[in-house]
């Protein structure tokens, strides 16, 4: 399983985009769910553990000043894909994504930041900046770093562990619930509105206007939006009948082991050297 | 896509988590106030509505696409407290799960779509749409107006949060660390998308919906009014009274402000024509670059140099612009708040 089955046939047509990128969210989700049963390393690892080394190696790529700890912190990133067994494939898409969305921002920064000059652009004249060069080359490495470790969380870790790990950070139980709640509604709602346009797709011969295509996207919003409110009350009344009072508990079954003990002191020391020698 | 990670420096991005946290909480009271224990499924579900209408590629006039933020329908329906929650929450799922959007980002992120957005857009619904029937055609175009300023206002604050960044976060050699562009390019480039193709998206959107919803279900769009599940008419009616806590934050932030602003110099990359050459000393740099020149001329800001003149300390000048724009902002919202209250007043009296 995997992404392969709606890449590829993009057609011009609106209501199959929309389907193929609905059906790329749920595959996605689902391709990570079974790499994070996986026997990698992380996948051994303690969800809260995972979650603040994550959080400690995000925030050590953006505190550096300097690009060599940036680059060594991106070999870390790399490091931790290959032992969690996440296959390179599956990293490549996330990568040229942010590399072309960084490209096309800091691109002209490479000319429009003042600094001395490195060389001359034939014909045009303009300048490349040697400051630019370096502002460009942190700035796309800084995203890509990030987005990878994100992108391993939640490839090593079950996502409903990720939320209820959220907690250590301070994210209130209230949230977590609800977090977790519209997890689930996500996918309860791509079905929905996937079906929505596959019946509708089903039913259409030839092109659809734009003007058609925008009014047909409005009323599938509406009529998702009437559904999440009954479905919203259901689910109230399901709970209620249950016994729900407000108040919110979520099962706490995490527990450190062995490997989070070992992991621990090595992912602080490397935060800590990281944020030390990125700041000098 | 939303900011990722990398664009912001560790402090704006902490500033901005600090920023939103005062409106999450007076959201989470005001909800809890009024739905109590409905509270919970109704906001995981227009959380994960949110996130599906983000997907929904939309084909715009004159060949692009683009896709709604939902924030401004949310708001009209949900009330803005209630979007100011579920948008959030829909924005911590991308930014977690679907990498769109960075993780340290995400007070930044919800501060500009979800707070900036949403209140921009509550409050222009409210005045365009006045005391109008629930089923007129004005509130469709109320609505429209509202997404399209919505999604800009947020575009705005985006841009200045980018634009901030080489200000104060350069190396040692003056090579800006994050964002690189300075407010003068980094406004316009943000606004011409936005303006030009985003804001025509979530207009689409909104109005459509609503539009459809007037035919179809009309039920939905008095949630807000009726006060089931949104808040609206209680946030409009208690107005400062009821939200005092959050503008003490503010006002407290606001205090804290300049202590990051006394710096030495000129801001990195904020020079004008004249500075740069002044600052080169006219070695290398004798005449300003014209391509400068004619930026300039495009992007005036409403207080030039941020220094108003008669002020002869330049810190003192830059502080008190930055004041005097929080002020215009909090001005620009009483304003809106006492007019919105001034349509509804005959409502409040038949909703205690």
């Amino acid at each position: 399983m995997g992404g392969e089955a709606h890449h590829g046939k993009r057609r011009g047509n609106f209501i199959q985009r929309t389907i193929d990128a609905l059906a790329e969210t749920l595959e996605r989700s689902l391709y990570a769910e079974q790499l994070a049963e996986g026997g990698g390393l992380l996948q051994r690892l303690d969800p809260r553990v995972k979650l603040v080394a994550m959080l400690g190696f995000i925030i050590c790529a953006a505190a550096s000043r300097n690009l060599p700890v940036v680059v060594a912190i991106a070999c870390v990133a790399l490091g931790l894909a290959l032992v969690s067994r996440i296959p390179f494939r599956s990293l490549l898409p996330v990568w040229i994504g942010m590399f072309i969305f960084s490209g096309l921002i800091a691109g002209p920064a490479i000319f429009l930041t003042p600094g001395p000059s490195l060389a001359t652009v034939p014909w045009l004249g303009w300048q490349v900046s040697s400051y630019g060069v370096r502002s460009a080359t942190l700035l796309i490495l800084r995203s890509e770093v990030s987005i990878t470790f994100s992108v391993i969380l939640v490839m090593t870790t079950p996502w409903i562990q990720v939320m209820k790990a959220m907690r250590v950070v301070g994210v209130p139980t209230m949230v977590v619930v609800i977090l977790g709640m519209t997890y689930r509604y996500i996918f309860l709602m791509l079905q929905s509105a996937s079906d929505m346009f596959e019946a509708r797709q089903s039913r259409v011969i030839g092109k659809l206007s734009n003007a058609d295509a925008r009014r047909l996207a409005s009323a599938t919003v509406g009529v998702l939006l009437s559904k999440s409110f009954q479905l919203s009350n259901d689910v109230y009344l399901a709970m209620q009948s249950r016994g729900f009072r407000g108040e919110v508990y979520t099962l706490d079954e995490f527990r450190l082991g062995r490997n989070d003990y070992i992991a621990i002191p090595i992912a602080l020391v490397i935060i800590v050297s990281g944020i030390w020698f990125g700041y000098v | 896509m939303h900011i990722p990670d990398g664009y912001l420096s560790p402090s704006t991005c902490a500033a901005m988590f600090a920023a939103s946290t005062p409106f999450w909480y007076v959201a989470s009271a005001r909800i809890k106030k009024t739905l109590s224990m409905r509270m919970v499924p109704l906001l995981s579900v227009f959380a994960a509505f949110s996130f599906i209408i983000m997907m929904f590629n939309l084909p715009l006039p004159g060949g692009t696409t683009g896709h709604a933020t939902g924030a401004a329908l949310a708001a009209i329906v949900l009330g803005p407290w209630a979007a100011v929650i579920s948008v959030s929450i829909a924005l911590i799922i991308q930014a977690v799960f679907f990498g769109d959007g960075g993780i340290l980002a995400i007070g930044a992120n919800c501060f500009t779509i979800a707070i900036v957005g949403v209140f921009v857009a509550h409050y222009t619904n409210r005045i365009v749409a006045g005391n109008s029937a629930v089923d007129s055609s004005r509130r469709v175009i109320a609505a429209g107006i509202a997404g399209y300023l919505s999604i800009n206002a947020a575009a705005f604050a985006t841009a200045v949060l980018f634009g901030i960044q080489p200000m104060y976060f350069t190396d040692s050699n003056g090579a800006p660390l994050y964002a690189p562009y300075p407010l003068d390019i980094a406004i316009p480039a943000m606004m011409i998308g936005h303006l030009g193709i985003a804001g025509f998206a979530e207009l689409i959107v909104t109005a459509g919906v609503i539009g459809y919803l007037q035919k179809n279900d009309i039920s939905l769009l008095s949630i807000a009014q009726t006060g089931v599940p949104a808040a609206t008419n209680a946030a409009v009616s208690s107005g400062w009274q009821g939200a005092r806590r959050m503008w003490l934050v503010i006002a407290t932030l606001l205090v804290l402000t300049p202590l990051g602003l006394i710096a030495a110099g000129t801001a990195w990359g904020e020079w004008g024509a004249e500075e740069l050459v002044e600052l080169d000393g006219g070695q290398t740099i004798t005449a300003a670059p014209t391509g400068l020149l004619q930026y300039a001329a495009i992007w005036e800001a409403p207080v030039p140099d941020y220094a108003v003149s008669f002020i002869s300390s330049e810190q003192l000048g830059y502080i008190l612009s930055g004041v005097m724009g929080v002020g215009l902002i909090i001005l620009t919202m009483l304003v809106s708040t006492y007019i919105a209250a001034r349509f509804t007043r005959r409502n409040e009296h038949s909703n205690p």
